[in-house]
């Protein structure tokens, strides 16, 4: 027999866990498949909205004076203002007080680890006392084992982007790594657990060592910028300890991949999804489905589950299983696809007008996806639904070009937050 | 190098099973990534490539390893991976022996987005290790081998029971352990049954139901005969309950220890016993359960990832895990839901997912089943790896990085509201008994406590 329920999310990434514990609030038994790890673990944490118009103006004050004038067929477009609106403030009551920008539509300019300013919706509160529109002298702070910030780069770009604020860049030595190739997670370890360090003068918990190495350098400015490795699970407290060290603020600059801000908002929406009594399978992926006989609704999906084929059944069924990144969509020589459904994904033909000759121009490709009605049910080449109970969300739709618009988690989001909606509503009592 | 003879790509292939059901799944599809791989093939040379060309260097698994979280002189699975693979293709360079200080927990098989196959690639990599660095006379060898070897120590030592467990508690054992051998002495020995599952087994008289359809091999490894019987007891009466002839084959170690050892050759005897012996029966009807995690994990994908044997994939698609097993073919919510009367005793665990559970897409079915039962509160305690290992954590150099991977875990059971542990891993078990002082059960015995209790 199948495994039962009356919501199945496929794919465990931003999309499909918003879908996930909004059809949660709504259905009783709802599971949430995912094959591996998602974007979210790439993703720098910050929850875009849109940065840029599709025609590249902005950066954007505010998003929502954009929203409506964004082309038909754009996610945004099919599931409408409020609806974003919805998915926000269903977002900030979920991260409570982890993230901050609530309290205004506009979007907050977030310094980035390669020294440019992002417009961003939603942003950790680790990065709060950073933000660009705040006119306060800044320390970037980077450390010879970790090359992918360089800090004192960082920090002539941002003196040319025009940050109202004097900006200085150090590269110190991290007390307790000496090799390059120490993962982040390293880091974040040892100021979690401020584990003993010998820095020479005799051993000494890392974080005493790190504000004694950060000090000498605090000359004029009002706070410090670190890397996003200031600690795990217990970030917020290592982020105090080094405050009331350093008497000045401390921020972290969002960088990656991989990124452990990214991976910090998974955990959190993975808490509340245990709290909604979702339940989450991971470690083996949905690769197949059975319709009903006039395949208009779907009856199972099957799950590989090491070679044998796992039905497992639900109600309605969402799909969120990332864009070209993730394997949401297959590309090969010949065609686009998606691969568990076979949902129709409009694409030119020929594979060179996938292309610009341009390398920064309009490329096609990146909009690829599946196309959807209002509801988000993916539509076949006829413009009809493929089927009654499946939905769309997150990076599998087409229309949009995340990369470009810096609207990628914002999208997850709203369509994550509609897609569940719907399914759940779709539930048979 | 001896055990070849025989078991060469060219000669297993023609007994590699090519049935109606093995041709569509999902793997094949350009991936490549499950090609089973001769691990020493006439040649000698291991093979470190399938699925190397997948990654995309996201750094994704070196965010997942425990290993490398609390140790910075492991470079992580990536470097262990894919990148040593580049590195030997370019200028034939040796295995970094920092492949033995990973732990074997494929948690970065769990993790990495585009599938490269990790825990194939560290197996065979360590395999390469032991066999061409590590020299056949070191302390290292010999203890490896014994660690990896466990059920040989248990069949004699559970001869004499009782004897065994007042000797391993000894003092001057533990010295002996720890100086001579390099087994830490900071652990209890686990104590060996007075009576094997086996020897019940055969006391009982084997199976006591029959049946046509409703058949199953049980796989139930060197641990649940010789240490916990009670958990393949369980196993056994819930099956028989729902109507299940039961079988329980001649049987080895699933290879779990040797494969975290480097030991292939001591792995490929073991799986070549256990897929001629449970391939039969599948061919007569039965399913293979077992009730460790890691043994599932071991007959499923390591067997196919590694060694190319007659019957391996029919074994492997055949295999299951014992509660996964009875929730895709057996209402278990719904016989839960109706057994969990009035009269049962409100029990609460603090529960922690394996991580072999995990690659399986095991994990949450333990908490699932809780919520289908009136008066039983199953608390997860969080991703975060055990660190033990199987055999990792008795090494006496790795004694404390295991504790220190298993600080997380220990913080977030004492925090649940349970004073008792659950899971479905022995050696995970162990490690929450020793870090925590709870006593810790399995899932089965729980489900057999509720379904038969009466
Ligand atoms: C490097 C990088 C950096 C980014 N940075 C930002 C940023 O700074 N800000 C921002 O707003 N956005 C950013 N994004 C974009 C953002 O992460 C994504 O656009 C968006 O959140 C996509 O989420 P998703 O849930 O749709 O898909 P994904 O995150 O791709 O998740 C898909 C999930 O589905 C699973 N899956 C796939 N196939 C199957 C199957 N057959 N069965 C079961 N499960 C399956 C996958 O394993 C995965 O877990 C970034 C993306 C990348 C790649
Ligand atoms: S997660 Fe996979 S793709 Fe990413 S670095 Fe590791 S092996 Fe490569
Ligand atoms: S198996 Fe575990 S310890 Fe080994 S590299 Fe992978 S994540 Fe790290």
């Amino acid at each position: 027999m199948a495994i039962e329920d009356d919501v199945l999310v496929i794919g465990g990434g931003l999309a499909g866990m918003t879908a996930a514990l909004t059809a949660a609030e709504r259905a009783s038994r709802v599971r949430l498949l995912s094959y591996k790890q998602s974007t979210l673990c790439h993703a720098s944490g910050l929850i875009d909205v849109l940065g840029y118009a599709p025609d590249r103006s902005g950066p954007l004050v505010d998003p929502f004076d954009a929203i409506p004038d964004l082309p038909q067929g754009h996610p945004y477009e099919r599931v409408g203002t409020d609806a974003i609106r919805e998915a926000l403030h269903f977002f900030d009551a979920v991260v409570g007080d982890a993230y901050r920008g609530a309290h205004t539509d506009r979007n907050a300019l977030v310094p980035t680890g390669d020294g440019t300013v992002k417009p961003t919706a939603r942003y950790p509160a680790s990065t709060a006392a950073g933000l660009a529109s705040r006119p306060r002298a800044t320390l970037l702070v980077g450390f010879e084992t970790l090359p992918d910030f360089d800090a004192p780069l960082a920090a002539a770009h941002l003196r040319e982007t025009g940050v109202p604020f004097e900006t200085r860049g150090v590269t110190l030595q991290f007390p307790g790594i000496q090799r390059a190739d120490a993962t982040l997670t390293r880091y974040a370890h040892l100021l979690e657990r401020d584990e003993p360090v010998d820095a020479g003068a005799g051993a000494a918990p890392a974080r005493t060592v790190l504000a004694e190495a950060v000090r000498p350098h605090l000359e004029g400015v009002s706070r410090v910028g670190f890397p996003p490795i200031l600690g795990d699970e217990h970030h917020a407290v290592v982020r105090r300890d080094l405050e009331e060290r350093l008497g000045v603020a401390v921020f972290e600059v969002p960088s990656g991949p991989p990124s452990l801000p990214g991976i910090r908002l998974e955990r959190l929406l993975f808490d509340a999804l245990e709290e909604l009594s979702v339940r989450v399978t991971t470690g083996v992926p949905v690769v197949d489905y059975e319709a009903s006989a006039d395949g208009g609704r779907i009856e199972h999906v099957l799950v590989d589950r090491n070679g044998q084929r796992v039905p497992y059944r639900a109600d309605s069924y969402v799909l969120a299983t990332g864009g070209l990144v993730g394997t949401g969509i297959d590309s090969s020589r010949e065609r686009v696809s998606e691969p568990i459904f076979d949902c129709n994904v409009a694409h030119p033909t020929d594979r060179y007008d996938w292309f610009e000759d341009d390398a920064f121009g309009d490329h096609p490709f990146a909009r690829f996806g599946v196309t959807v009605d209002r509801e988000l049910r993916p539509l076949a080449a006829d413009g009809e639904p493929e089927f009654a109970n499946l939905r769309a969300a997150g990076a599998v739709l087409g229309g949009y070009d995340y990369a470009a618009e810096k609207s990628g988690s914002g999208v997850s989001l709203a369509t994550g937050y509609v897609a569940g909606t719907h399914a759940a509503a779709e539930v048979r009592g | 190098m001896s055990d070849t003879g025989g078991s060469s790509a060219e000669d297993g292939g023609e007994g590699s099973e090519s049935g109606p059901t093995d041709g569509d799944v999902l793997e094949t599809d350009g991936e490549g990534a499950f090609d089973p791989i001769e691990v020493f093939p006439e040649t000698g040379e291991p093979d470190l490539r399938p699925g190397a060309d997948d990654c995309y260097k996201c750094s994704t698994c070196d965010t997942n390893c425990p290993v490398a979280a609390v140790d910075e002189e492991f470079p992580g699975p990536k470097f262990q991976g894919p990148e040593q693979w580049r590195l030997k293709r370019r200028e034939d360079h040796d295995i970094d022996p920092s492949i033995t200080k990973c732990s074997n927990c494929m948690r970065c098989d769990h993790a990495c987005p585009t599938g490269v196959p990790l825990s194939q690639q560290h197996n065979t990599a360590r395999a390469e290790y032991v066999a061409q660095q590590v020299s056949r006379f070191s302390r290292e060898y010999w203890r490896n081998r014994l660690l990896a070897n466990y059920g040989t120590m248990a069949r004699l030592g559970s001869r004499v029971p009782r004897l065994t467990n007042a000797v391993m508690g000894l003092s001057a054992t533990k010295w002996l352990n720890e100086r001579v051998l390099g087994i830490t002495s900071e652990r209890e020995f686990p104590e060996f049954a007075t009576e094997t599952f086996r020897e019940w087994w055969a006391d009982r008289g084997g199976a006591r139901v029959s049946s046509e359809e409703k058949r199953i091999a049980y796989f139930h490894g060197d641990y649940a005969n010789y240490n916990t019987p009670e958990v393949g007891k369980a196993l056994v009466r819930v099956f028989e309950s729902f109507g299940y002839e039961v079988a329980v084959p001649d049987q080895r170690c699933s290879g779990t220890p040797m494969f975290a050892n480097g030991m292939l050759e001591d792995a490929r005897r073991a799986a070549t016993f256990n897929v001629e012996a449970f391939r039969e029966l599948v061919e007569d009807g039965y399913d293979v359960v077992c009730s460790c995690t890691s043994c599932s994990f071991a007959l499923r994908q390591e067997y196919l990832e590694l060694f190319d044997l007659k019957g391996v994939e029919t074994v492997a698609t055949n295999t299951y895990d014992a509660v996964e097993y009875l929730r895709i073919y057996e209402d278990l919510e719904g016989a839960l839901a109706e057994a969990s009367g009035d009269d049962g005793q409100p029990a609460a665990f603090a529960y922690h997912t394996p991580c072999h559970a995990r690659n399986q897409g095991l994990d949450g079915q333990t908490v699932e089943l809780g919520d289908a039962v009136d008066g039983l509160e199953v608390h997860d305690v969080g991703d975060s790896c055990s660190g033990i290992s199987g055999t990792y954590g008795w090494k006496r150099e790795r004694y404390e990085t295991s504790m220190t991977i298993g600080a997380e875990m220990f913080e977030h059971i004492e925090r649940a509201d349970a004073d008792t542990g659950l899971t479905e891993c022995p050696t995970c078990a162990m490690q929450m008994e020793h870090g925590t002082g709870y006593e810790v059960r399995h899932t089965l015995e729980v489900l057999a406590d509720v379904l038969l209790e009466q």
